[in-house]
């Protein structure tokens, strides 16, 4: 046992060791992010000390760009399993061994979610009141209690898979079926319930038409599943190109045809949604008019939602065409849908929910310098949190970080040197 | 990759294993002070909690022992604060009574004294501004809230053409956001009254984009309140000083009416547009109303929150 405990401990502290080691491009880069991320949390601590003022929020527009950041990436995390599925379900052999990179992509997500809610806390010292047995978890009535439980747990999901595979591969071992396979599944389902438990957050307020519509958890999933995959085809690239790891562009293209599918049925909610909204023409279409025409001359979201559309509409065109088998399409799609989804999420869903007031009044919203800073300090750390998971997993992997080369010492890459009998230990 | 020279197994050269102790050190170094330079504005944080305070149970879990001490605790940091002893209790529901408020929209002139004598009582931060009645300008013939003017400021009022409609907490029967809360802040008493523990609340504000009345109102920046305009007469769930951070509303002025006195906002009325009293009462002025008027207004009825607030026409 203790044995077992001091391998997995020399593991850790190995994994630990390799982040901090890499070539110029690896500490410019982690350079680049940790600076972003200093100003984010200098800017947190001033909204800390002044309070949300510092934000564009006020009591008309009471959730702003952290809600909607947090809801975009909520989707990122679960369009892991649009990786999982084929591989566990359809045995796909290309995105086999790519799988992991997913799983640690929504497990960088899941951390910036809860970040994204933490700072929009007004008081982020009593979260504990959300601890079940010490606090008072409001479950099962309130929908945000859901979301603590489903997306704490997604992240212990994916830590333990991601964390077990990365492991056994490390000693040379074939990882036990039994141990993986169960929660694999499990993770498919709870991958899907997320992002709905964050869609009916919104859906359940009956006071906010613009929200309270039964299509708002499959535009979230539909959205999701582009956004997301698109988001891991552009990452898959850079691991390809900077590491070397042998990523077949057949893989990026399975990829590319989930992209595909979601990105179709995503306008074709869309869709739905704009005749419900204006073809009835119910009094109850203020929001959605604000949002895609301005209401009353305040039109702050129109150019917010028209780019999000254009970017949509051509990211689905080159993306149903054949010229996004080549790379260089399939990335300019793959950027315009991320970029499309994230407005439509943000500034396209939570802001106008709030607009007109519910009594009426129409107060528009503008994210502050203060709260931008803070934002890209969130992504920043994301981005870190994803670099150094790669950069433990990547190796792993590779068989160049094993049990079978403790103590060897590091070469000039910062990686200990392969050995050869690494893998065909088992 | 560029390191297949090196032998396998063999450890790095003693000056390599120096210059990477030298470089992480600096790494280290450079980013504690970085971290300490980011971490600045903390210095200018004035108490935000106490370990008291912290530790704090929820409402409903504390002994009378334990809300001896919070009321002590709470008296103490008034005292401080404001130069003023209050006196805060904790008011407990009474036996037999529901509150309702009727509103008599024939006669609001639309003056908004009761927003200002609400101020006063309930302890409202002055800056930024926080006030729990909006008094909506509505164009006459049409109860469509997206017509209202908010913000009206004529020389006098009424104004021809239009009627004025106040809107406060409308103490829903089926309160959206009690039910959205996700730790329990918020509840509705057995009067019927919803309240918050303002020591409870975790400020995560879906409360308000619940709420269809926009009735709750959220502490952006820590309040203020002119210390020679401190009501201390107080309350736990009612007009105590609220925090940074926290939501806060209209409460029906517990700390009044649990001790059977009217709400600050009837009392100033001057056109005596509103009834306040014990629904479970049939002899109460709000129960004949509501028996006698052929047709009165819940907002937003199609909600299904059924509130406690009524509004009526005396024609
Ligand atoms: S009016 Fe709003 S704050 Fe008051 S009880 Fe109803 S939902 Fe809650
Ligand atoms: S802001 Fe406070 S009262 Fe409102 S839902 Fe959040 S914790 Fe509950």
């Amino acid at each position: 046992m203790t044995q077992a405990v001091r391998n997995y401990i020399t593991f850790l502290t190995r994994c630990a060791r390799i982040a901090f080691v890499g070539d110029w491009r690896y500490y410019a880069w982690m350079g680049l992010l940790t600076a972003i991320v200093l100003l984010g949390i200098n800017a947190y601590c001033k909204q800390f000390v002044h309070g949300l003022i510092v934000t564009g929020m006020g009591d008309e527009v009471s959730w702003g760009v952290y809600i909607g950041n947090f809801t975009f990436l909520v989707g990122v995390a679960a369009a892991a399993v649009m990786m999982v599925i084929p591989v566990y379900i359809y045995r796909n052999k290309e995105l086999h061994d790519l799988v992991v990179f997913g799983e640690l992509l929504a497990v960088a997500a899941i951390l910036m979610c809860l970040a994204f809610v933490t700072v929009d806390l007004g008081r982020p010292d009593r979260f504990w009141h959300l601890i079940p047995g010490i606090g008072q978890l409001n479950f099962p009535a309130s929908m945000l209690s859901w979301d603590v439980v489903v997306l704490n747990g997604y992240l212990l999901l994916n830590v333990h898979i991601c964390g077990y595979l990365l492991y056994c591969r490390y000693c040379g071992r074939t990882p036990s079926r039994w141990f993986y396979i169960p929660f694999v599944f499990i993770a498919i389902a709870w991958a899907v319930s997320i992002h709905t438990v964050t869609a009916f957050l919104y859906v359940g307020l009956g006071g906010r038409p613009f929200w309270n519509s039964s299509i708002v958890g499959p535009r979230f999933l539909a959205s999701a599943f582009t956004a997301g995959p698109a988001l891991i085809i552009l990452a898959l690239q850079v691991i390809r190109a900077v590491t070397h790891y042998p990523i077949s562009d057949k893989a990026l293209l399975t990829l590319r045809s989930i992209v595909q599918v979601s990105m179709i049925i995503n306008v074709f909610l869309l869709i739905n949604e704009l005749f419900k909204e204006f073809y009835t023409g119910a009094t109850h279409v203020a929001s959605a008019k604000y949002l895609f025409f301005g209401l009353h001359g305040h039109n702050a979201l129109v150019p917010w939602i028209w780019t999000a559309i254009v970017f949509n509409l051509i990211a689905m065109f080159l993306l149903v065409l054949p010229v996004s088998r080549s790379l260089k399409w399939l990335n300019l799609a793959c950027v315009l849908s991320i970029i499309g989804i994230w407005i439509e999420k943000g500034m396209g869903m939570v802001i106008p929910g709030f607009v007109p007031s519910t009594l009426g009044m129409i107060v528009e919203y503008q994210p502050s310098t203060n709260e931008t800073l803070i934002s890209f300090g969130i992504w920043a750390f994301g981005l870190l949190v994803y670099t150094i998971l790669l950069r433990m997993a990547v190796p792993i992997l590779q068989g160049r970080l094993a049990r079978a080369n403790e103590g060897c010492g590091v070469l000039e890459d910062g990686l200990p040197p392969k050995v050869e009998t690494a893998i065909e230990a088992h | 990759m560029n390191s297949q020279s090196d032998a396998p197994g063999k450890a790095p050269a003693p000056s390599m294993r120096r210059r990477s102790f030298l470089r992480s050190s600096a790494i280290f170094g450079a980013g504690a002070a970085a971290l300490a330079a980011s971490l600045k504005p903390l210095m200018d944080l004035e108490k935000f909690t106490s370990t008291e305070e912290f530790l704090q149970k929820h409402y409903k879990e504390m002994s009378p022992a334990d809300m001896a001490k919070v009321l002590a605790r709470i008296s103490r940091e008034v005292e401080k604060q404001y130069d003023v002893r209050p006196h805060v209790r904790d008011l407990r529901p009474m036996d037999g009574v529901e509150f309702v408020y009727a509103l008599n929209l024939t006669r609001c002139i639309g003056c908004r004294k009761c927003v200002h004598a609400c101020v006063a009582e309930n302890n409202q931060s002055r800056s930024p501004e926080i006030q729990y009645i909006r008094v909506l300008k509505m164009p006459h013939g049409s109860l469509d809230i997206e017509k209202s003017d908010h913000n009206y400021d004529p020389e006098k009022v009424p104004e021809k053409g239009f009627f004025y409609m106040p809107v406060q907490c409308q103490q829903c029967e089926n309160p959206p956001c009690v039910k959205v809360c996700p730790v329990n802040a918020t509840w509705q008493e057995k009067d019927g009254i919803t309240v918050i523990d303002y020591d409870w609340c975790i400020g995560c504000r879906y409360c308000m984009a619940a709420c269809p009345y926009g009735a709750r109102h959220f502490n952006f920046a820590k309040p203020s309140i002119p210390k020679e305009r401190l009501n201390p007469e107080m309350a736990y769930l009612g007009n105590r000083p609220r925090k940074i951070g926290v939501m806060e509303k209209c409460h029906f002025c517990v700390q009044r009416t649990r001790t059977g006195r009217y709400p600050a906002c009837l009392e100033v009325c001057p056109a005596g547009a509103r009834k306040f009293g014990n629904i479970l009462d049939p002899e109460s002025e709000v129960s004949k109303i509501l028996s006698t008027k052929r047709v009165f207004i819940q907002l937003k009825e199609e909600l299904g929150t059924s509130p406690r607030f009524f509004y009526y026409f005396d024609v």
